[in-house]
């Protein structure tokens, strides 16, 4: 049988974008009270949940403490339930580790961390796929799996567990805003896109079934304003003559993020000054 | 701009899992036609005036096909009479769901802008999208968004009624359900033959319809003639249960009650299983992948050695069992033997052929017959077979119900009288998918620009090789010269050697139409005073042919080496050479025995010729193969191109000097590029043959001589050793048949293989770099060799294993095809011979037995055929086959192979569907039989 057909002669993708467009792009920030900043963000079927505690003095170790800046502490996880195979990996697995550790550096990029000497930035994000969620409804259910998962309390939940691709690129998006509503200060907004090349074309942000169809993907995150990358990561093999349209294109994405993003802040410091009453 | 509505389809798959994906509809897609003013389109496919004149529909219309109608009737939407059709999504993307070459047809057509075809992305339209209700099948919905599509269109153009004189949707479906349906919701739909048929002026479409379902009933009979298929999800468990097996179909050329089914297993082990008999066979045609069922042991048979050919008559013939030979075979010779059960993918083409015109004159139902043996005859209905018959046409199947003895096809096109040399040549070019057609303005406009010079900036990147004495050597007639040579002494008392091969990859850039299209062809095709060009003429037989004195591009490959033949130093580079002189073999090697003769043309000859020996002398000792086929050439009328003489190419020493060059040039650059890109070197590899290969030849060989088959190195020393006295020719028929003993030598990709030895050429690697011009290979080679030394930049395909693996395949399957042609063609004009020389008697040698005839070639005219013993209306002669021999005994008479035989050759034309060469046996004569040689 004949794979999908990725993108189309009238310039289609499965999805019916057009290999420019990203994916409707929806978040919302403070969504959680305890923490010191927190973000949602659904990009397409792709949910996270971002968490900011900090900065704060360093917990544990006390050895890893820098004194001329804070240090930056990613953990990624995905929901047990967000993949289509359910799995319990509670100390979590290289995958996790690997974006761990992409999302660190994507932020110690921008987080200014020379502020905060000697002290500690926390940023839990976590993914949840699949599931329309409506953010006006019922983002209080939402939250209170997620806390019941970090407890480890395994529950049963009948919904649809896919992934639906650009899991990182979601998550810097969401961990940006909550660092954002934690108002610790950062160069820029750091917004990221997955772009990926087909028929001599790149698509941006690709989906589930995208990413999975043979597509070379890269992955990267912008400082849009200056235009300097923060991160950029490729598994997949690409002619070098190919990587620099690709790059091109992934940055028009990131900005087009950037957009979004830019307007979810104003509209949620609206939101604020009204109830704060300024 | 975006609509970002987002839906969510659910689709199952497997168990537990739900996919979710999401589904933008948009607001942003245009409707494609000239009179909308509504629509922001930049450019519009549909016109306003869209007029096909037909009966039914007297209004300019736009026709909108459901899948089934573009599946079936492809033929017809491709006739230019056809345009302004708008295609809707789901319809494209059942199609490609459904047939690969239907739906790169369709594309083919929407690319084309005569044809006016539009896509409309209607799954993806805000008010052309639907969901699937509850109870809905998938192709109900299908139908349904079809539907819709159409609804909104016509909905659509009645908003600028005013201004078109009242365009309209035309629905082509031939599902009556549908049909109602649309009416119900008031659109204007027709059967696709009530449409057709409407059509004025244009009465031979019809012909080209194809047989819809409902029309079956009436032309057969209510006889069921087959076993009903097995449905795909049946056949699909059966595999997985290996109580089935999958395999490509091939029906024998000899015999049409006999195929054989080859099952592709795990790597390197591949079964053939044997089917035999009208029912086994089960409407399976040659190419089709079927699965098939074991039978059980006790009834496996081998397969027959008899010839038959289907003459049955234009009626279902009931007989067709009787002919079906019940063979006892020996219990060693039995061969795994199954039936076939079901189809799980047809593999129908366009077949060329000829018209049986039916007996009853006002019939018009008539019985075509492929040019190709292994195609059934095809029944068709056309109204034109008075015109047609004594033409070659091409016939499409269309279906093979289950009581009908043939399948059921109609009439695509015609090409033209039969016999006559444009036509005949026309059809084995079709037959053998060959490329032919002019090259496309696209593909032109990337050739240089004349005049052209070669710049300063390429001498700069290039190697001035202008002052050495470069020549080439060629056959008679060559004007796409590819390689030159050159020889000189060096001071050290070395000589140094060079191979300069035409620099074609510097004219034809990677990716461009100008090198896809030569991508596609592959290869140059050489028929009888014919060429079929892989490149435009320009190239091949100016710009890239390295003609003498003029200065030309080269690639250029130079060895040091002493005169031993030992190679010194080896180094490749671009270059501009300048021959001295393009000579044939003949004129080389008069130069060479000429004492007198004594410039550098002459000395860098005979240098080149003595390494050529001892070359050759150590491959030999290597173990490599000298095998033998007998070419012929024609002698050509220089006024009407017939042929006026035949004989068979004769072999100088020249030839194996340019040769053993042009082998050492190819082992030097197969290893460079390997060893630069080992994942992603084209190479060439010539397989070892199964040791059962040579049974045939062990046989036959044994009563005289021992041939050793363990090594190759065995082998070519057996065959050196076989000489019988007073039989000259036994030592060459030895080596012919050898021949048809080997495997095909391929192209493939470094990366994808890890065999890479060339059993002929006894060479661990091996490659194709010397004849760019004529071979896609070549070209390859020289653009990683390029980069390989820095001359050239890479690109990303070049880099993909993958892509040059497929591209490997499309360059063996053209060169195979490009081999069947070039005989096909050999033998076209072998009959054009015989016609001209009326009876000829020659002497030929017996190269197999087999069960009811012998196999004979004649030396002279590198011919061979089947001389048959037994006849349908004749009494048979007394004939006994022994397998073990194997020999045929006729009356008192014992065939054996390589026994001497006279016949009488002549040309039956009798039948101008198929002309036959007929012969006689003279000697050894035995009076009450009359034997038949046919060629075909």
């Amino acid at each position: 049988m004949a794979g999908l057909e990725l993108l189309s002669d009238q310039g289609y993708r499965l999805d019916g974008r057009k290999a420019t467009e990203l994916r409707k792009l929806q978040a919302r920030m403070g969504v959680f009270t305890q923490a010191d900043g927190s973000a949602y963000l659904e990009q397409g079927n792709t949910k996270a949940l971002a968490v900011v505690y900090g900065p704060h003095e360093m917990r544990g170790s006390r050895s890893r403490t820098l004194h001329d800046r804070a240090v930056i502490n990613c953990q990624y996880s995905m929901a047990t339930f967000s993949t289509a195979e359910r799995k319990r990996r509670p100390h979590g697995d290289r995958k996790s580790t690997e974006m761990s550790l992409h999302l660190k550096q994507t932020f110690e990029a921008a987080v200014m961390t020379q502020l905060y000497p000697r002290s500690q930035i926390d940023i839990y994000v976590k993914v949840r796929v699949g599931l329309t969620l409506h953010l006006v409804r019922g983002i209080i259910a939402e939250i209170d799996f997620f806390v019941i998962v970090h407890k480890h309390v395994s529950i049963v939940f009948q919904q649809i567990l896919q992934s639906d691709g650009g899991n990182y690129s979601v998550c810097v998006n969401a961990a940006t805003l909550a660092v954002i509503d934690a108002g610790i200060p950062m160069r820029d907004y750091v917004c990221a896109c997955t772009v990926g090349f087909v028929d001599e074309t790149p698509l941006a942000d690709l989906c589930y079934a995208e990413e999975n169809g043979g597509v070379s993907s890269l992955a990267l995150a912008l400082l849009p304003r200056g235009g300097q990358i923060a991160l950029l990561q490729m598994d997949a093999r690409l002619h070098q003559d190919h990587l620099e349209t690709l790059i091109e294109a992934a940055m028009t994405a990131c900005k087009g993020v950037s957009k979004v993003l830019d307007e979810v802040v104003r509209q949620h410091l609206q939101e604020a000054s009204v109830l704060t009453g300024e | 701009m975006l609509k970002s509505k987002t839906f969510v389809k659910k689709t199952r798959s497997g168990g537990v899992m739900k996919v979710v994906r999401e589904h933008y509809l948009r607001d942003d897609i245009w409707c494609g036609s000239e009179v909308c003013t509504e629509c922001k389109q930049e450019s519009t496919v549909l016109q306003k005036d869209a007029c096909m004149e037909s009966s039914l529909c007297s209004y300019p219309h736009y026709l909108v096909p459901d899948t089934n109608v573009v599946l079936h009737q492809i033929d017809i939407l491709e006739d230019p009479v056809i345009c302004n059709v708008i295609i809707l999504q789901t319809v494209l993307q059942e199609v490609r769901h459904r047939s690969a070459p239907v739906y790169k047809r369709l594309k083919d057509i929407i690319h084309e802008k005569e044809k006016r075809f539009y896509t409309f992305t209607n799954e993806h339209h805000r008010d052309t999208f639907i969901e699937r209700e509850p109870g809905e099948s998938a192709n109900d919905r299908n139908d349904r968004a079809i539907r819709v599509a159409v609804k909104w269109y016509s909905q659509h153009l009645k908003t600028f009624e005013s201004d078109t004189d009242g365009l309209k949707v035309v629905l082509l479906t031939n599902d009556q359900g549908n049909k109602q349906k649309a009416q119900d919701n008031g659109l204007l739909v027709y059967k696709c033959e009530e449409y057709v048929k409407s059509l004025i002026a244009n009465p031979e479409l019809v012909d080209r319809l194809a047989l819809s379902s409902d029309d079956k009933n009436e032309i057969t009979s209510s006889k069921v003639l087959f076993p009903e298929h097995l449905p795909l999800s049946r056949i699909q468990t059966g595999i997985k249960s290996s109580s089935f097996l999958q395999g490509t179909f091939r029906a024998s050329r000899d015999n049409y009650l006999e195929a054989t089914v080859f099952v592709q297993g795990e790597g390197e082990d591949s079964t053939e299983v044997l089917i035999q008999g009208l029912q086994n066979l089960n409407r399976a045609v040659h190419q089709d992948v079927v699965a098939v069922q074991l039978l059980p042991r006790s009834e496996w048979v081998a397969p027959s050695s008899v010839v038959l050919q289907d003459e049955g008559t234009a009626k279902d013939d009931e007989d067709a069992e009787e002919e079906e030979g019940k063979v006892t075979a020996v219990e060693a010779a039995r061969k795994p033997t199954g039936k076939v059960v079901g189809i799980i993918k047809r593999n129908w083409r366009p077949f060329c052929g000829m018209l049986n015109v039916s007996q009853i004159k006002e019939s018009t139902r008539h019985l075509f017959t492929p040019a190709d043996r292994r195609i059934p005859r095809i029944r068709i209905e056309t109204r034109q077979a008075s015109t047609l018959s004594g033409q070659r046409i091409m016939v499409a199947i269309d279906g093979w119900p289950k009581d009908s003895r043939y399948p059921n096809g109609h009439f695509v096109r015609s090409l033209g009288g039969a016999g006559e040399k444009d036509t005949e040549e026309e059809v084995l070019l079709l037959e053998h998918d060959v490329p032919h057609q002019a090259f496309s303005q696209a593909v032109l406009s990337f050739l240089p620009k004349m005049p052209w010079a070669i710049t300063p900036e390429d001498m700069m990147k290039r190697e001035d090789l202008r002052p050495l004495t470069v020549c080439s050597v060629d056959p008679p007639g060559c004007t796409d010269i590819d390689d030159a040579l050159h020889c000189r002494e060096l001071e050290n008392g070395n000589l140094e050697v060079g191979v300069h091969i035409a620099d074609v990859s510097h004219f034809i850039r990677p990716g461009n139409a100008l090198d896809k299209e030569a991508a596609n062809r592959g290869t140059t095709v050489y028929l009888c005073g014919k060429r079929i060009d892989m490149v435009p003429e320009l190239l091949s037989s100016n710009l890239c042919s390295l003609r003498s004195n003029v200065d030309r591009l080269a690639f250029s490959c130079i060895w040091e080496i002493n005169h031993k033949a030992e190679i010194l130093k080896t180094r490749f580079t671009k270059s501009v050479i300048n021959s001295k002189a393009s000579l044939t073999y003949a004129e080389a090697q008069m130069r060479i025995d000429d004492t007198n003769k004594n410039d550098d043309i002459t000395k860098s000859l005979r240098g080149l010729n003595k390494l050529a020996k001892i070359l050759k002398r150590q491959r030999i000792e290597k173990g490599a193969l000298t095998l033998s086929s007998l070419e012929v050439r024609f002698h050509m009328d220089s006024e009407t191109h017939d042929p006026i003489d035949l004989q068979t190419k004769e072999l100088m020493e020249t030839n194996s000097m340019v040769e053993e060059f042009m082998l050492l040039a190819n082992i030097s650059v197969a290893q460079k590029i390997y060893d630069e890109f080992s994942e992603c070197a084209l190479l060439r590899k010539h397989p070892a043959p199964p040791p059962s290969n040579y049974d045939i030849l062990i046989k036959a060989a044994k009563s005289k001589v021992k041939i050793h088959t363990d090594s190759a190195k065995a082998l070519a020393d057996s065959l050196d050793a076989a000489k019988v006295d007073g039989f000259p020719y036994f030592n060459t028929l030895l080596r012919i048949l050898a021949t048809r003993c080997m495997m095909q030598a391929v192209y493939f990709c470094s990366g994808m293989d890890s065999d890479f030895h060339h059993y002929g050429l006894a060479s661990p690697i091996y490659t194709h770099f010397t004849s760019p011009i004529r071979r896609y290979a070549d070209i390859i080679v020289h653009r990683l060799l390029a980069v390989a030394i820095g001359a050239d930049t890479t690109y990303p395909d070049l880099m993909d294993k993958h892509k040059q693996s497929a591209l490997c395949n499309n360059l063996n399957y053209r060169h195979k095809m490009s081999q069947y042609a070039q005989r096909a063609s050999v033998a076209f004009h072998t009959q054009l011979f015989f016609k001209s020389r009326g009876i000829l008697n020659e002497e030929g040698f017996v190269l197999f037995v087999r069960k009811n005839a012998i196999i004979v070639l004649i030396p002279k005219f590198g011919l061979e055929g089947t001389v048959f013993f037994d006849s349908k209306d004749k009494v048979s002669p007394n004939i006994v086959f022994e397998e073990e021999g194997p020999t045929l005994s006729v009356e008192q008479h014992k065939f054996h192979i390589f026994d001497k035989v006279k016949v009488t050759i002549s040309l039956d034309d009798s039948n101008i569907q198929h002309q036959k060469i007929r012969m006689a046996l003279i000697e050894p004569v035995s009076k009450k039989t009359k034997l038949e040689r046919n060629l075909m």
